[in-house]
């Protein structure tokens, strides 16, 4: 990493290589599959917001995030924090995608005894950094874990966050938003899944958070706005900000524009997205739209 | 029920946030935390010090002056400070968060909760103010702060009476694997517990001073109150006082104090906090679960908001004074 932030650089979608997005497709669309697997094991489960942010882990946890599938607990890792515990359905299917966790447990999801609980705890998951249920714990966290890398020197380590929009009513984020400018965590990435949604209904109307980035940059961070299901963006976005990634500089986030239950039209069309009750016989159609969807070839691309 | 006029000067300053709780002639040491830390990280690398803008008021200071690159100002935003120090101990670091006791209790329970209690992690928070120790009005007087920990797994409490229990908890904070809450005593703390045959140890109640009348199971400052009113009572009444002192409120250590209770003796606990769910209510579920019957007499604060106004009138006013302790026990004998 480098030490100052004097110029920024900035990776151009359009040279992303084929070849890696594709590779990062295979596994976007093998998270989602194991998304909807999980949810038919329960009948239900916030498969809307694991499917919108589908993308984004794939990026994470198949090209970006330097990690140990069979040593998660090692020092040298990344960190990636998953505030929004109800994602984790999402987190499981990326940490099998990425080899963390074997791919057949994920039918475990929720029931009895299983280590994959329907929201996300840290000790009981391998590759789960914390237990992320309350909202708003997330980033202050990666500020404390950001600080003490720095603290002991460990400089080439980062500290990832995911967020969601909801979870920017809470105060508390804002508290660690100006802690980690404070403290110039450039080792920080915090990473904001805008899809719109939240229990009582659209964020715009429970609790606007608009604008975004100016929202952000007012409280001293680099910003990136992407759209969150345009893979070449993803990682582009992910380029950028380890290129821009320091010792000591500007925290940066990646505000992610997302579509709830992206890639399975079946669930897209439905009106209450937050929390997806789906009948038995909806499960093998929306995982052959997503097939179909994948093998229509480049669907990630389609808005371009 | 104020007899002594020894400590009282006239008028008496209501507004101070920071009150001496140091009865006449009692010694003191100055910033037995502070100093505590400091000998402590001289030792242990990995210590570091937070604090939400509250350094100077909890006796963090001194590891501030001492150890700059240690120390993190998280300014007035107990959350992310205990987020913050959560996520310290995650990567292998043993963070010590200072803030006043209502803050940590009231406003930060979620984060010391799940953040460092849930995943056991070794954060150690140290809040002043704890109990009535400041006339500052229910803002800043945690009066409730056990009750509100004492339902938290894996979560050690520590209470202690003075600069010598300080000293002894700092160290052993830092060796528990799991999240400490410490009822910190900062400023010129009273030093009293060197004058009896007591040393501190994680979980256990001590018998500090014998005696055949009555007992009296205390914690933290209201253990100093208690062992100056076994004195006077005892040159004064002839009446013999055993003090047990609980400087861990979690675990509780239920055999020492279920043992010294199963007796004839009267029976008091002398708490610097509610009655409501705190020592008293530790000690009698202690002895409901073995199914003894025994009448204790509940020292403590009242189920309602504290008044504000100078500390030593609010300590007679509500009972936690040495001679109302004195009054108590005198009563309870008949």
């Amino acid at each position: 990493m480098t030490t100052t932030t004097a110029t920024r650089t900035t990776t151009d979608p359009a040279t992303i290589d084929p070849s890696r997005r594709a590779r990062v497709a295979e596994a976007a669309y093998q998270i989602r599959m194991g998304v909807l697997e999980q949810g038919e094991a329960q009948g239900e489960g916030y498969v809307g917001q694991a499917l919108g942010i589908a993308d984004v882990l794939a990026a994470a946890y198949c090209d970006t995030l330097r990690y140990r599938a069979e040593d998660p607990d090692w020092e040298g890792r990344d960190r990636f924090l998953l505030s929004i515990g109800h994602y984790a359905l999402a987190l499981y299917s990326a940490l099998a995608a990425g080899g963390v966790i074997p791919r057949e447990e994920l039918l475990s999801y929720a029931a009895d005894g299983s280590r994959l609980p329907m929201s996300g705890m840290a000790t009981y998951t391998p590759g789960m950094e914390i237990s992320g249920g309350s909202l708003g714990h997330g980033l202050g966290q990666a500020v404390g874990m950001a600080l003490g890398l720095r603290q002991q020197g460990r400089d080439g380590q980062l500290v990832y966050n995911l967020l969601s929009d909801g979870e920017l009513n809470e105060g508390s984020t804002w508290e660690a938003a100006m802690s980690a400018s404070h403290w110039r965590l450039g080792n920080l990435i915090a990473i904001v899944d805008l899809n719109g949604l939240q229990a009582d209904g659209r964020t715009a109307q429970i609790l606007g958070g608009e604008p975004q980035h100016e929202r952000w940059a007012a409280f001293g961070w680099s910003v990136q706005r992407i759209d969150g299901n345009d893979l070449d963006a993803v990682l582009a976005a992910f380029d950028t900000a380890i290129a821009n990634a320091t010792v000591e500089g500007q925290p940066q986030v990646i505000l992610c524009d997302t579509r709830l239950a992206r890639g399975v039209p079946i669930l897209e069309a439905k009106e209450k997205l937050h929390f997806l009750r789906v009948a038995a016989e909806e499960w093998p159609v929306a995982m052959a739209q997503l097939t179909a969807g994948y093998q229509a070839a480049d669907y990630q691309n389609e808005e371009k | 029920m104020s007899t002594t006029t020894a400590t009282v000067t006239t008028p008496q300053r209501s507004a101070a946030m920071i009150a001496s709780i140091a009865d006449a002639g009692v010694p003191t040491t100055s910033a037995p935390f502070g100093h505590a830390l400091n000998a402590l990280a001289a030792r242990d690398p990995r210590i570091v010090g937070l604090t939400a803008d509250l350094a100077k008021y909890t006796d963090m200071h001194l590891f501030a002056a001492e150890y700059p690159d240690r120390f993190f100002e998280m300014g007035m935003a107990e959350q992310v400070m205990i987020g913050a120090a959560a996520g310290m101990a995650a990567v292998g670091l043993v963070p010590f968060a200072s803030t006043y006791s209502v803050f940590a209790t009231r406003r930060a329970y979620d984060f010391l909760c799940l953040d460092a209690a849930e995943p056991k992690l070794n954060v150690n928070i140290v809040a002043a103010l704890p109990g009535l120790t400041t006339g500052y009005g229910p803002s800043h007087q945690a009066t409730e702060d056990v009750a509100i920990l004492r339902g938290m797994p894996d979560l050690t409490i520590f209470d202690p009476a003075d600069a010598v229990d300080v000293e002894g908890i700092v160290p052993a904070a830092a060796a528990i694997e799991g999240p400490t809450y410490t009822r910190l005593l900062r400023g010129k703390v009273p030093r009293i517990l060197d004058q009896y045959d007591y040393t501190f140890e994680v979980g256990k109640a001590k018998v500090v001073r014998p005696g055949d009348d009555a007992v009296i199971v205390s914690s933290g400052l209201m253990t100093m109150r208690a062992l100056l009113a076994a004195e006077k009572l005892s040159s004064e009444h002839k009446v013999e006082v055993s003090v047990v002192h609980c400087a861990t409120l979690k675990p509780f250590d239920e055999e020492t104090v279920v043992a010294e209770l199963d007796t004839d003796r009267a029976a008091f606990t002398a708490e610097n906090h509610t009655v409501v769910g705190g020592l008293f209510e530790t000690v009698a579920a202690a002895l409901v679960k073995r199914g003894i019957g025994k009448k204790v007499g509940a020292i403590g604060l009242p189920d309602e908001f504290i008044d504000a106004g100078a500390l030593p009138t609010l300590h007679d006013r509500y009972g936690l004074s040495t001679d109302s302790v004195v009054a108590r026990v005198l009563a309870g004998l008949h």
